[in-house]
């Protein structure tokens, strides 16, 4: 917590390998880091989490995910009041998996659509309604 | 290593204290447990306090020495702060303590003070139990993480709101009788599917309650309680823990809690005994889907069958396996860094007798609590058996 008071929560810790890997997200080379054995994780990692291998590369993710479950949320945090109800989900892009909210329009409560296990995604990177923070967030992808 | 057994359980009512200060909770929760025991103060050798959320709530850290005051007691004090499960390995701790034979008498227990925050700083609080770049950042609330894993469970196993509703209403029924929980009034099933949403599969009475709370345990050396002739029937047998992924999403699968698996495991290994043993649960039910898992983990019941364990009435007061005869988290209150000592107090009581749900089980033996972090990726277990 910091000393600003009421802007605390939307000013969240430094970090700047999140950051730089929300830059990527944004500019479509989304990555993941993964070891030797194919286990894959987001930074920062010095070592994989699963076995403890240094030996970590950048891999990029998959073009389009798979919607492994989601739900929408009506009661949000105070950093979210202004985004529900918005629909979050875990989505598996082949090394990693990714969690995120799921859009359709540009940005908005109004563009919250409909998302089912299974669903078709891609990920990119949105603002949040309710202070501008950048997050991750899914949209469908057509042609199913 | 010598048996431990559980001298004296205590407990504050749990509810709102908005205007009580945590140090007079734990207190309170201490006085019952030393009254309860019978045991000397002067005698205890370490406090072991679970607490997690009070540099927020009461912008106080270091809180152990203060609870040891409180609690009247002079000796090494300890803070635990493992989420939800703060109370669980505090009491853990105490028992390996004790088990090996490094004192023969510990308190231990927790204490979390909530009702003066307002409700979307309690949600914001609760978050920061999750991974906050690639959770928290990302939307996941702490209903919303459970609200992930219940449509995982509803896609990999079949399963309702419906039969979650089930779960609240057994859950609120066991908590009338008891004095020391949050609600004591009957929720209906239709009444529980009726309420609003909270995040979508869970409605509101899926979730359990913001709560102020303290529990505490005198946890003694079989020695000292039998030199000391001390009415302490009820033995731990058995602890274990486990730790998952931090982050839902990194998890093996959506809709199971590998590390209740493994802290169950261990704790039956270290009891000596199997699942199949179990008379009565209390498990950590801050969301009715995470009863479901938590039968499941425990072996009590095989991946999705726990969904229909409470409508078809296995699970409720007159089945054959009553869990959460307390009222559990969800009816019974959820003071986040008491709740894992509230679980073996409850049980304790259960097993002793003097519950008022112990007509539910009168030849119940062995009780098993279970106790979860965040999205269960820290969970404690501990078996409890009548000794004598
Ligand atoms: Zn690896």
């Amino acid at each position: 917590m910091s000393d600003n008071g009421a802007a605390a929560d939307a000013s969240p810790p430094t970090d700047r390998e999140y950051a730089e890997w929300l830059d990527a997200l944004a500019g479509g080379d989304g990555f993941a880091l993964v070891c030797p054995d194919g286990h894959g994780s987001l930074p920062p990692r010095r070592v994989c989490p699963e076995c403890g291998s240094a030996e970590l590369s950048r891999e990029p993710l998959r073009e389009a995910g798979t919607v492994e479950t989601y739900s929408v949320v009506h009661v949000p945090s105070p950093r979210f009041a202004d985004d529900a109800p918005y629909a979050t989900a875990v989505v598996d892009f082949g090394p990693t998996r990714l969690t995120g909210i799921v859009r359709d329009g540009d940005h908005g409560r109004d563009a919250t659509p409909e998302v089912e296990i299974g669903d078709r995604v891609a990920v990119g990177v949105g603002e949040r309604v309710t202070d501008g923070e950048r997050l991750v967030v899914f949209r469908p992808v057509d042609g199913e | 290593m010598t048996d431990v057994r559980v001298a004296g359980v205590g407990l504050t009512r749990f509810g709102s204290h908005p205007e009580r200060t945590g140090r007079d909770l734990f207190g309170e929760a201490a006085l019952r447990a030393f009254e309860d025991a019978d045991v000397d103060r002067a005698d205890v050798e370490e406090l072991n306090y679970g607490n997690f959320m009070g540099a927020l709530a009461e912008h106080q850290g270091h809180q152990a020495p203060l609870m040891a005051e409180a609690a009247g007691v002079r000796c090494p004090a300890t803070r635990y702060e493992s989420a939800c499960a703060s109370a669980g390995v505090a009491v853990r701790e105490a028992v390996r303590t004790v088990a090996a034979g490094d004192a023969d008498v510990v308190l231990a227990g927790g204490m979390e003070r909530m009702t003066n925050l307002p409700t979307d700083e309690v949600t914001e609080g609760l978050a920061i139990a999750a991974d906050d770049l690639f959770e928290v950042r990302a939307g996941v609330t702490f209903p919303g993480a459970y609200a992930l894993m219940a449509n995982a469970y509803f896609d990999a196993y079949g399963g309702s709101r419906e039969d979650l509703a089930h779960v609240a209403a057994k859950n609120h029924a066991n908590a009338v009788p008891n004095e020391y929980a949050q609600y004591r009034e009957e929720v209906s099933v239709e009444e529980a599917m009726d309420a609003p949403p909270v995040a979508e599969p869970l409605h509101l009475y899926d979730a359990c309650p913001i709560t102020d709370g303290a529990s505490a345990l005198v946890l003694v050396s079989e020695e000292y309680a039998a030199d000391r002739d001390l009415d302490a029937s009820v033995a731990v047998t058995g602890t274990g823990q486990g730790t998952d992924r931090m982050a839902l999403g990194d998890r093996e699968h959506l809709a199971r809690t590998p590390a209740a698996d493994d802290a169950a495991d261990a704790a039956y290994a270290d009891a000596g005994i199997e699942a199949d043993a179990v008379d009565v649960a209390e498990v950590h039910d801050c969301f009715t889907i995470a009863e479901v898992l938590a039968l499941e983990s425990l072996g009590l019941f095989e991946p999705g069958e726990g969904i229909s364990a409470a409508r078809e009435g296995v699970t409720t007061a007159a089945g054959d396996l009553p869990v959460n005869l307390s009222g559990g988290l969800k009816a019974k209150g959820h003071p986040v860094g008491a709740t894992g000592g509230s679980q073996i107090a409850e049980l304790t009581r259960l097993l002793r007798g003097d519950h008022p749900n112990s007509e539910h089980v009168p030849d119940a033996e062995v009780g098993v609590a279970h106790n979860a972090g965040g999205t269960v990726a820290s969970a404690v277990v501990h078996v409890l058996e009548v000794a004598e």
